[in-house]
């Protein structure tokens, strides 16, 4: 591996898709993701790569539409309020079945809401905040390292898929710095993609990329293709981290939360609780195997996050009532302490959990 | 070996470029190290703060909430997080521009009288580097050889003739912790 790096998240997300072959960025500043704009127009021009400052959110996802379309390995990154804009956008990319990386810096909301962290753009992430029946693969990094892998992770989903990924983080993840190694060696070549619209030279008859269906019945039957490759996303994407499997009480959080819980398990041990963590890497497809690998043992679940309860409801689809379920979120951009979720576990320790 | 550090100050005081050197400096000794800003929506003027874990293990939470050591640049630093130390920790603050003592006694209060340092070196600018220095002296958490090297590294090189500034900064910030 390389020497090490100091960098924030938004900076390594950035270098990430570089050195996984993105030769395409489009983005709209806003805080706190403005260090990835601002690393990609400094980076791709090196490269040889294209950035574009965009007019908006909507023109910077309809130039990924574009590249990835023709070919191109693309992202575009933007926070909470700028996610929103690019909803039809995504729906797109899915109904099409172009791949692009699209990174959500996740802040305070509703509205223009806070620029600090949260997690409340997750039910608009793993459900689509646009129309459609589709999927995106979502990916929670814990760490600017993890940031690093799951952004190549991304662009290589992306193609095998013909689907947009996307990567949720939160302000903190976006500014945090923690040192990080880049993988050596040349970007992975791409795989080839024979349905591209490069030009008719060598082919007969030209590539075509469209989302419109005019015929309800082959409208359905694009729909069911969608569907079954959604089916194989769940069958084989699902990833997450499991801490202390013997464990009674167990954590679930992902991204900055999860860094949080990560101390409150070890406070919690030290005080004699046998507390562990499921940590879903993949946000959509969910990780249920996690909770059927432990449930039985377990006595109950926490799940802590930035948001007022979204994850909360992936975890009781989880579960499947065989525990109680309880929830501890912070809201706007505010962070939970470990001293905090440590007081709430112990609540649920005691049989005082709360709603459940 | 775990240090939690706060730094705190008003946007331009150094507070953020502080942290990262030290946290760059801990990265380069080979230790487990996050570094989290946070900050008001202006860029000067406002208060920013900076937190910075140096530990022998993976960084659980970046977040510090009961910081082992903080080093607060200005009076509303001191008022906000004098109380978050954790018993037995270490409070430096800057007394040129604080004008009140601290009243925790549980914790080792150190006074550096940094602007006034920094000034006689040459520049008021290197405040922040005074207090850093003070902090190196007293908990040993990185080596003063390593945030040279991290100097050399985060300063652009047509900026490098700041180093010996910066240096001596460090060191009369440690000569103070030393003279105890």
């Amino acid at each position: 591996m390389a020497e090490l790096s100091l960098m924030k998240g938004n900076e390594a997300i950035a270098e990430a898709a570089i050195r996984a072959g993105c030769r395409f960025y489009a983005g709209y500043p806003i805080t706190p993701q403005n260090e990835l704009c601002e690393y990609m127009a400094r980076r791709m021009p090196e490269v040889g790569g294209t950035f574009i400052q965009s007019e908006s959110e909507v023109a910077a996802i309809n130039m990924v539409y574009g590249a990835g379309a023709a070919g191109a390995r693309a992202m575009t990154s933007s926070s909470s309020p700028g996610i929103s804009l690019k909803q039809e956008g995504i729906s797109y990319l899915c109904g099409s079945e172009v791949p692009g990386v699209i990174v959500n810096m996740v802040r305070g909301g509703p509205g223009l809401g806070s620029i600090q962290p949260a997690q409340s753009d997750y039910f608009q992430a793993t459900r689509g905040g646009g129309h459609g029946d589709y999927r995106t693969i979502v990916l929670g990094p814990g760490s600017i390292q993890e940031a690093v892998e799951l952004t190549m992770l991304a662009f290589e989903l992306a193609d095998r898929y013909r689907n947009p990924v996307v990567i949720l983080g939160d302000g903190m993840m976006g500014q945090m710095m923690e040192p990080v190694q880049f993988p050596d060696g040349p970007p992975p070549q791409p795989p080839a993609k024979p349905w591209a619209t490069t030009g008719t030279r060598g082919r007969g008859s030209p590539n075509i990329i469209n989302s419109l269906y005019i015929e309800a019945e082959r409208c359905e039957r694009h729909n069911q293709r969608l569907q079954e490759k959604y089916r194989r996303m769940e069958e084989n994407e699902p990833r997450y981290e499991l801490v202390n499997p013997e464990a009674e009480y167990f954590l679930v959080a992902y991204g900055t939360s999860s860094r949080i819980c990560r101390a409150v398990v070890g406070r919690a041990s030290r005080d004699g609780l046998r507390v562990g963590m499921i940590r879903p890497i993949t946000l959509w497809p969910f990780p249920r195997a996690a909770f059927d690998r432990v449930v039985e043992r377990a006595r109950a679940f926490l799940t802590v996050e930035m948001s007022a309860g979204q994850m909360v409801e992936d975890v009781r689809l989880a579960v499947e009532g065989r525990r109680p379920v309880h929830f501890y979120g912070r809201t706007g951009g505010v962070v939970p302490t470990p001293q905090e979720v440590l007081a709430r576990l112990k609540l649920v320790v005691e049989g005082r959990g709360g709603e459940s | 070996m775990l240090h939690e550090v706060l730094m705190a100050g008003f946007g331009g005081q150094g507070v953020m470029a502080m942290g990262s050197l030290l946290a760059y400096a801990a990265m380069l000794e080979g230790r487990h190290v996050s570094w989290l800003p946070s900050y008001g929506p202006e860029m000067r003027g406002g208060t920013a703060n900076c937190h910075v874990v140096i530990s022998d293990e993976p960084v659980a939470c970046p977040l510090v909430t009961e910081p082992t050591a903080a080093i607060v640049l200005n009076r509303p630093s001191l008022d906000r997080f004098e109380n978050s130390v954790r018993p037995g920790g270490i409070l430096i603050y800057n007394s040129s521009l604080i004008d009140r003592a601290p009243t925790r006694t549980d914790v080792r209060v150190v006074a550096v009288p940094a602007n006034r340092i920094a000034e006689e070196l040459g520049s008021a600018r290197v405040a922040n580097m005074v207090c850093l220095g003070t902090f190196l002296a007293l908990t040993g958490a990185v080596s003063a050889s390593s945030v040279s090297q991290s100097l050399r590294k985060a300063l652009p090189v047509h900026r490098h003739d700041l180093i010996p500034l910066n240096e001596a900064a460090l060191e009369r910030g440690a000569q103070l912790a030393r003279a105890g």
